[in-house]
């Protein structure tokens, strides 16, 4: 990037399953207040904002209309985006490096325990012609995906076991996950089948919770304490039809990968990057996300957060969720460069992704 | 300042009331036209840029994943952004960030919007824009909030219905020349307010249809927009603002949102004095109304005073400052998302020249188009030249 951008301010509520005493909008306020703390900037200092929200989630059409006050950003530059936080950080990126803008806040937030019949709203996800009519559930979709996937990669159930006990386990020393548990393969293997081969604990549940990150242009960067530079970023979707597309390849994060690591300069994510918090809404999909990736197995960290299946899946914020636990990483001296990937689950082949790093390059 | 951006290609279908067409069948001819106008294929665009407003029209969740293919998202960078009735001015603001950054070279940008698939009609979907504690259990809908605004505009300024019926007739006259419009036609003051009131002071030919429609543009660098065409149209400034979402605390007099976005585009465009250095506009007209209103909000007219400068001639097609020359949303249509972008294709087409028997005479070096929508909330600008 010939302008360099940074994060900030990074501010995030503990990821909890239901949260009966706040309001989305509560949530979001909590998690811009710790942001803009972070960042040392007052609200009046943010200059645009770019949420993530999709309107049947929030039972709210064009929800984008409740995103300003929340975020103190009222008659200040708002839009929204239909898209994971991943979608939204690039675009924030993007804006500040138009030279227009020197400070630009993302948001997303999950309200998952208001809504009473997910699948239901899943289902309307699907083409109204051709798929909606067959009438099948749409994890349908996530279970014939993993059977293609395991087949063409040569791995087994098994595989899938173990990352679905490794996140679970891993998210025991993350103090904001919301379904930690120390599980081992057996204990995954015997819960029961959603849609075979996939399992039960194969599934990444469903949380609430709030992100907001600041951004900074390089030049507003330079009074931060720990800034954690974007190094690079990339979004891709492949076909949106279940008939034309290659269930047993991810080939979004492929063509977003291409795009991030020319902009970051990576060559060989395996040893360039040291920590990758990856898609792993199915289990599957974490040695799928890795595969398109180009990451080798055992090359480094992988969703040491406890991703989405020990953190909870917190719909569209999920990615910024990854982003946070990069920036933590960076901070602390756990990683010098992070991956962050998000995919928009069934029936989407919608894919977003950030590399952040503790130095612009 | 980035990169500069142009549009190279503009593409629309006909606005109508019931399309036989898919969601995303509409996408791509709106596409598909944009990209041969450019001169190019979808193998020429890096990045797809979606706007569309609420899912609940056609009822898929996620509608822009579902429209990707018609929008030539399939294999691309693709993102759909969403500020309402202000999407389809913002969906070129949004890829003018892809370009403009550095990152991409080239864009393309459609905007769709089938509201037909909404029965028996769209006002049902939009009772649920409003707040589900404050206002959703009275049963509002867009004519009676528009309708506040209407009144509280009227009696701030002390105008009459006859004034802003004069939109309608203006708007309605000059769509008769828009191969795509749905409702073009000549109109009297009288038989405007002879129509039946949906909600008093809004009579029915003072607003917009609910239509079906889509519309494109392909947007590109500099040195890729020269290397295409002799006639780029460049994107001098941009401009976007929201308000707070607690409209009934606000004086609905005056859009002070489009006041906020359109400086902001005219600060990045080097516009001091607006009405000495723009040469038309496509504001936003919904409600015949919101014509005057916007025109206001965006500095062309004084506040209060677009009815007289109206009754004046200054904003027909043969006046000092024309204004919605396009026909607008009264007489080409209202396809949400696709009825902003059609104000963008305007501007291209006047510039070029290319706007057939539409086509404002005198020399054009410069115009804006402007969009607006939430709960009367947010303002997108932008400006475009030659």
């Amino acid at each position: 990037m010939s302008n360099h951008v940074a994060i900030i301010g990074c501010g995030y509520t503990p990821i909890r399953v239901a949260t009966p005493e706040a309001s989305y909008r509560e949530l979001t306020f909590e998690a811009a207040q710790r942001a803009y703390a972070d960042a040392g900037i007052s609200h009046e200092e943010v200059q645009s904002a770019v949420c993530c929200e999709e309107d049947f989630i929030e039972g709210i059409s064009i929800t984008d209309e409740y995103t300003p006050d929340q975020l103190g950003v009222v008659l200040r530059s708002v839009e929204t985006v239909g898209g994971d936080g991943l979608h939204g950080l690039g675009i924030a990126a993007m804006q500040i490096q138009t030279g227009a803008l020197d400070i630009v806040v993302v948001e997303a937030h999950s309200k998952a325990s208001n809504v009473l019949t997910f699948d239901h709203i899943t289902e309307f996800a699907l083409d109204p012609i051709w798929n909606r009519p067959l009438g099948f559930h749409p994890e349908f979709i996530a279970g014939m995906e993993m059977n293609r996937f395991l087949h063409e990669a040569k791995l087994s159930v098994e595989d899938c076991d173990r990352i679905a006990a490794k996140n679970r386990t891993n998210a025991l020393s993350n103090p904001i996950a919301a379904y930690p548990a120390r599980m081992t393969s057996e204990d995954i293997a015997h819960s029961p089948h959603t849609c075979a081969p996939l399992r039960e604990a194969h599934e990444a549940r469903r949380a609430d919770g709030a992100v907001v990150l600041v951004l900074a242009s390089e030049e507003r960067a330079k009074g931060a304490e720990r800034p954690v530079w974007i190094r690079g970023t990339g979004w891709a979707n492949d076909s949106p039809t279940l008939e034309s597309r290659p269930w047993g390849k991810d080939g979004a994060t492929e063509a977003a990968a291409r795009i991030a690591y020319e902009e970051a300069g990576i060559r060989d994510p395996s040893r360039e990057i040291d920590l990758f918090e990856v898609d792993d809404l199915y289990a599957h999909r974490e040695a799928m996300a890795l595969a398109a990736l180009g990451v080798k197995n055992g090359a480094a960290g992988v969703n040491p957060s406890g991703g989405s299946l020990g953190m909870g899946h917190t719909l569209d914020a999920i990615g910024l969720y990854r982003a946070a636990m990069c920036v933590d990483a960076i901070r602390s001296g756990r990683s010098k460069v992070a991956l962050a990937q998000s995919w928009r689950g069934v029936p989407t082949t919608s894919v977003a992704m950030s590399i952040l790093s503790v130095n612009h390059g | 300042m980035g990169n500069r951006v142009a549009v190279i290609g503009a593409g629309i279908t006909k606005f109508v009331r019931r399309a036989q067409e898919t969601p995303p069948e509409l996408a791509w001819a709106a596409a598909s036209q944009a990209l041969d106008n450019a001169g190019m294929t979808l193998d020429d665009i890096d990045c797809v840029i979606h706007g569309t407003a609420p899912d609940a029209f056609d009822g898929v969740h996620m509608k822009a994943e579902y429209l990707s293919a018609g929008s030539g998202g399939w294999g691309k960078p693709y993102t759909r952004t969403y500020v309402g009735g202000g999407t389809g001015v913002f969906a070129p603001i949004h890829s003018w960030m892809h370009l403009a950054s550095g990152k991409f070279k080239t864009a393309l940008v459609v905007c769709e919007e089938k509201m037909s698939s909404c029965q028996p009609h769209p006002q049902g979907a939009f009772i649920t824009i409003f707040d589900h504690t404050t206002e959703r259990a009275l049963g509002p809908n867009l004519l009676w909030i528009f309708a506040l605004e209407q009144h509280r505009y009227m009696s701030v300024h002390g105008i009459k219905n006859e004034q802003i019926a004069l939109a309608s007739v203006k708007n309605k006259h000059n769509a008769r020349g828009h191969p795509s419009a749905q409702i073009g036609g000549e109109l009297t003051v009288e038989e405007v307010l002879d129509s039946e009131i949906l909600a008093y002071p809004v009579h029915r030919l003072m607003v917009s249809p609910t239509s079906d429609g889509a519309a494109a543009v392909v947007m590109a660098v500099e040195d890729v927009a020269k290397a295409q065409t002799g006639q780029p149209v460049w994107l001098e400034g941009v401009g976007w603002a929201l308000d707070t979402a607690y409209w009934t605390n606000r004086d609905l007099y005056y859009p002070r949102y489009v006041e906020k976005a359109a400086w902001m585009a005219y600060e990045m465009a080097g516009i001091k004095k607006p009405t000495e250095e723009i040469d038309f506009a496509e504001p936003y007209d919904p409600f015949a109304y919101k014509e005057l209103h916007h025109l206001e909000g965006l500095q062309l007219a004084p506040k209060g005073g677009a009815p007289k400068l109206l009754a004046d001639g200054y904003f027909n097609r043969d006046g000092k400052l024309p204004s919605c020359p396009s026909g607008g949303l009264l007489g080409v249509g209202n396809p949400i998302a696709a009825a902003g972008m059609m104000k963008i294709c305007e501007l291209f087409w006047q510039l070029r020249g290319e706007a057939g028997e539409r086509q404002i005479q005198k020399p054009l070096r410069r115009g804006v188009a402007q969009a607006w929508g939430d709960l009367m909330q947010v303002g997108t600008v932008v400006v475009m030249g030659t």
